[in-house]
């Protein structure tokens, strides 16, 4: 009875100490929310994009197989005794789970055949800093049925998950957790909804998918304007929706990218930095542009796509990355939203 | 009645309606509409009742459907000229009900007997079997007397196969499977039947349990596969059975899998999905939940995470008392999340989700309450939502969240809730006002329990505590300025409303009392804002609970002074004089005001040219016990009682002496408690007026 009340005493009067010095990762936790609540919501600047800053030991078939794909975007909250020693484990493990939900009711083994094929790989070197954990590609694959066949499997789904300059969240956790926020999936939805299922009764974690709001996709367009490229690939173009009934009306706006980065190279100052008046600054040129040919302002609608020969960002959560070199900055900002939004 | 009585009772009715009593409709009531019905009763009462109206269609549909199942038990009239069509009519009847809402176990027990007893045509008995859809639970018991049927031999094949198929489709919602279990080896017998054995596999498999798998049920199996070739329904079940005692099975079984089991659900599929859907509401599987942004997911049960210990009060208490930082952070993100996503006023038109957030909420407030702690969570859920939030959106719940906000530094949240939270105060009702100023008085009362634990159980020792403690009697203190700041500005906007000042003065009776109470080094006073209204209220509660405060206040106060006496040394929490000066301020104009009938001389200093103006020819009697405006009526009523001879001339005046004591005892007579406390405290009595 003793033992119990001592440390009964040590775990209340410890608590009231960590309010004050904010010990635990939990109150690092709220510091970071409160310091993020209390002012303004994004840091007014950010670094521009660098060249290539993926490690070298990375994988360059698959970062390409990355690239040119349209991928959607959930935030992730940490992982709960995840190991990068169990990958092979928790490939049996996810088709087993997936074989059970497509025939619903049958019981099935763990490790039986079945004519889907799920792998688990770490990603290396897609990482911003030697902090952030492994980013991991799983994938759901067919299996042919005839074995004669060719041993190329058809690729129905893939999802991966990253964190790309993770600091302020891995700071806040301890060591049984995994941080991972950012995922992307490319494939059919319920897919992705078994795979979000059994991550979420595995791990003990939550996904919800990841809005980029106007505010964001005007960061994107500057920061991705300021890149530099040898060679642009595509025009750079916003989309603007139109709250109207019966239907909803679009605006396309698409500019030489040359032109757009000129027109950054105006207003832009900092050298290396992206800040808030410059990403104002650079829209209401646009705006003011549009205004003078149109006599309309832009401004009173919503933006809801940007594409740049960087990346492509639409307002559901939906990303394109076209360009390798840049391909850890865009996931860097893609982090940060993440973080924003499971804090 | 006794516990030992009602589980008599209910047992009793079980047995009667030979169902378990969770169902919606038990067999008296099913009984009790009949009558009803035979009368005709309660169609005139429908008629002539308008509030009843509503559901009368229903109602009707009910009574139909009573009169069908009659019919059917009864058996088919032989003698009726248009029997073809009477049977047709209820056929349809049960028919539409049974798609609609489903049926009550009890209709589906008397059906089932009615199908299988062979009472009626093959076809008949077909389309009964097919509308066998629960509301939402199937008796065992039902089940049970329509296997017996089939021993019986009166129905036909294909009926039989139909009841099979049933049985698989419906597997799910038969409340108990003990005593089916128990009629596996009648379900094994019928494998030998070639049109049966697909359906019984599937049944035998849903069914079977370690303890079914025998040597000699293997051996059969066997045979049969021998007999009729590998079957996947057959090796569906071998490889159940190999599963629980692979020492019995030596026989390798194909690994790849097929689809076993013809599906036996087609015939239902539609009624189960509704019915599933009435079992657990609208979500009827997990992995809806995130499929696009854009579509809302309700929150009617937890999932398998960490979220489920909310509901469950042994895990919470579990979570209390390990101190595992993992466990914390988990529920951490979890209810982060799911707060952040079933918000809903983040997403626009999406209120009718309003009664499931605010249950949402409501199980979360349950789980704090019961841990006598706020969670993190909700901490940062309030700092993002808070400044988006209407005030009237799920508001009790919402409110509630703010009271459970955990101990901390008040300037570092002020930004974050309370001025958001301001805002909100000045420019709604005095209802919401109220509302807010109740879970305020909460929160204080949360902050006042953990801290007083958690001080009392340290020793003082310890190192950083001495600049804690402080620190914590400083943000309580704020806390409380904070309302008193809230209270003096609402009074003024609200025009000293009654309503309101009893909200404020109930939190102030949470504050008088915290040096005693709480045994918290901090006595902090009303501010005059809220003490005059008090003192000149119309409404005689309101002075008696002033009176109240300012008694406790006096106990507090002076238990503090004789601990300092005591103890001598100079402690950091000795208040200062400030503060007594204050509390004795207060009481001097109170007892001008209310006894010596000296009022705006100390301590409530108006300049007498002021009072002269008013024209109040005796001001200085009118705040008096008797002439105060709370307190005048008593003194009429006590004047009429003690002396009904001079109803004409009630002379207040004539209160003094003698009867001043008398009148005091008729106060204190009449509830006056508060009133009776600080007079007795506040004032000797040799200074009778």
């Amino acid at each position: 009875m003793d033992s119990y009340e001592s440390t009964h005493q040590h775990i209340a009067s410890s608590r009231l100490k960590d309010y004050f010095i904010g010990a635990t990762p939990l109150q690092k936790r709220l510091e970071s929310v409160r310091k993020q609540t209390s002012f303004v919501p994004t840091p007014p600047r950010r670094k521009i994009p660098q060249c290539s800053q993926l490690q070298e030991d990375n994988d360059p078939q698959k970062v390409a197989f990355l690239l040119h794909k349209q991928w959607t975007l959930y935030s992730l909250t940490p992982l709960y005794k995840f190991s990068y020693t169990n990958l092979k484990e928790y490939a049996s493990l996810l088709s087993a789970f997936i074989a059970a939900e497509k025939q619903k009711g049958l019981a099935v083994e763990v490790g039986e055949d079945f004519n889907i094929k799920v792998t688990f790989s770490t990603l290396l070197g897609m990482k911003g800093t030697q902090r952030d954990p492994e980013a991991f590609l799983v994938q759901i694959l067919s299996k042919s049925q005839l074995p004669s066949e060719n041993r190329e499997h058809k690729v129905l789904w893939t999802g991966w998950f990253c964190c790309i300059f993770g600091d302020s969240l891995l700071e806040t956790v301890s060591e049984d957790f995994t941080c991972v926020p950012l995922f992307l999936a490319n494939g059919a939805e319920t897919n992705t909804a078994i795979v979000g299922t059994w991550f979420q009764k595995t791990f003990d974690c939550y996904f919800s998918p990841l809005a980029i709001n106007a505010f964001n996709l005007s960061w994107m367009a500057a920061m991705w304007t300021a890149c530099k490229m040898d060679q642009y690939m595509a025009a750079t173009e916003f989309l603007w929706s139109v709250p109207c009934s019966p239907q909803s009306l679009d605006i396309s706006y698409a500019i030489h990218p040359e032109d757009a980065k000129a027109l950054w190279d105006s207003v832009h100052k900092t050298p290396g930095e992206v800040t808030q008046e410059e990403v104002d600054l650079f829209m209401d040129c646009l705006y003011s542009h549009f205004h003078r040919h149109f006599k309309i302002h832009l401004s009173a609608t919503r933006l809801v796509r940007v594409s740049t020969s960087v990346a492509s960002a639409h307002t559901d959560g939906k990303i394109k990355i076209l360009c390798h070199k840049y391909l850890i900055g865009v996931l860097a900002y893609l982090t940060e939203l993440a973080i924003f939004q499971i804090d | 009645m006794s516990p030992q009585k009602r589980v008599k009772n209910s047992q009793v009715q079980k047995r009667t309606s030979q169902v378990s009593g969770n169902y919606p409709t038990n067999l008296l009531a099913w009984e009790e509409k009949e009558d009803l019905n035979d009368s005709k009763y309660s169609l005139k009462r429908g008629q002539n009742n308008p509030v009843e109206d509503y559901g009368h269609a229903d109602d009707q549909a009910e009574d139909a459907l009573q009169i069908a199942v009659r019919y059917f038990e009864k058996g088919p009239v032989k003698t009726s000229q248009n029997k073809d069509k009477i049977l047709e009519e209820h056929l349809k009847t049960v028919e539409n009900v049974a798609l609609k809402n489903g049926l009550a176990p009890e209709g589906i027990d008397i059906l089932l007997n009615v199908a299988l007893s062979g009472k009626f045509g093959s076809a008949v008995n077909t389309r009964i079997l097919k509308c066998m859809i629960p509301t939402t639970l199937i008796s065992e018991h039902s089940v049970v007397k329509a296997v017996s049927w089939l021993c019986v031999g009166k129905c036909s094949g294909s009926t039989k196969v139909l009841f099979y198929r049933w049985l698989v489709a419906m597997f799910d919602f038969i409340d108990h499977k003990e005593e089916i279990n128990l009629l596996y080896g009648f379900f094994f017998a019928s494998l030998q039947d070639d049109a049966l054995c697909p359906y019984a596999c599937h049944l035998l498999y849903l069914l079977t349990k370690k303890e079914n798998v025998k040597p000699f049920r293997v051996r059969k199996l066997l045979d049969l596969q021998a007999k009729m070739g590998m079957q996947p329904h057959l090796q569906a079940l071998l490889s159940l059975y190999k599963f629980f005692a692979p020492t019995l099975i030596s026989v390798s079984l194909p690994t790849r899998k097929k689809i076993y089991f013809k599906n036996s659900e087609n015939l239902w599929k539609t009624a189960l999905l509704a019915v599933r859907q009435r079992n657990q509401g609208p979500p009827p599987e997990p992995l809806k939940l995130m499929l696009g942004p854009a579509k809302v997911r309700p929150v009617k049960r937890l999932p398998s995470q960490m979220g489920a210990v909310l509901n469950n009060s042994l895990l919470l208490h579990y979570i209390n008392c390990v101190k595992d930082e993992s466990i914390l952070l988990r529920l951490y993100h979890w209810l982060s999340q799911t707060l952040q996503e079933e918000c809903i006023w983040y997403k626009v038109n999406n209120f009718e989700h309003e009664k499931e957030f605010a249950n949402f909420l409501a199980t979360v407030n349950r789980a704090q309450c019961f841990l006598q702690e706020g969670f993190y969570s909700c901490e940062t859920f309030l700092y993002k939502s808070l400044p988006l939030w209407d005030g009237f959106c799920c508001r009790s719940q919402f409110l509630q969240l703010v009271s459970w906000i955990p101990f901390n530094s008040f300037s570092e949240v002020k930004p974050l809730v309370f001025d958001h939270l301001a805002q909100l105060f000045f420019t709604s009702t005095i209802y919401f006002k109220s509302s807010v100023l109740q879970s305020l008085k909460e929160l204080l009362q949360n902050w006042l329990l953990w801290l007083s634990v958690d001080i009392h159980m340290k020793p003082v020792m310890n190192s950083p505590l001495e600049t804690t403690l402080g620190g914590s009697m400083n943000s309580v203190s704020e806390l409380i300025h904070y309302v008193g700041w809230l209270s003096t500005t609402a009074l003024r906007l609200e025009s000293n409303s009654t309503f309101l000042l009893h909200f404020i003065l109930d939190f102030y009776e949470k504050v008088c009392d915290i040096y005693i109470n709480y045994n918290l080094p901090l006595v902090v006073l009303f501010p005059p804002g809220i003490f005059y209204p008090a003192l000149l209220s119309l409404d005689s509660s309101i002075l008696n609970q002033l009176c109240y405060i300012m008694h406790r206040y006096r106990k507090n106060l002076t238990a503090a002074k004789k601990n300092e006496l005591v103890q001598k040394t100079k402690s950091e929490f000795n208040f200062s004089s400030k503060t007594y000066q204050e509390f004795n301020h207060y009481l001097t104009a109170m007892v001008g005001c209310l006894w010596t009938s000296k009022p705006f001389q100390k301590g409530f200093y108006i300049d007498p040219d002021v009072l002269e103006k008013t024209g109040v020819a005796e001001y200085k009697n009118s705040l008096n016990l008797v002439h105060h405006p709370a307190l005048l009526s008593y003194a009429v009523s006590f004047l009429l009682q003690e002396w009904p001879e001079e109803r004409t001339t009630v002379n207040m005046r004539s209160i003094r002496g003698k009867k001043w004591n008398w009148y005091l005892d008729y106060l204190f007579s009449e509830g006056l408690q508060g009133l009776k406390l600080f007079i007795r405290s506040s004032i000797h009595h040799s200074s009778v007026p």
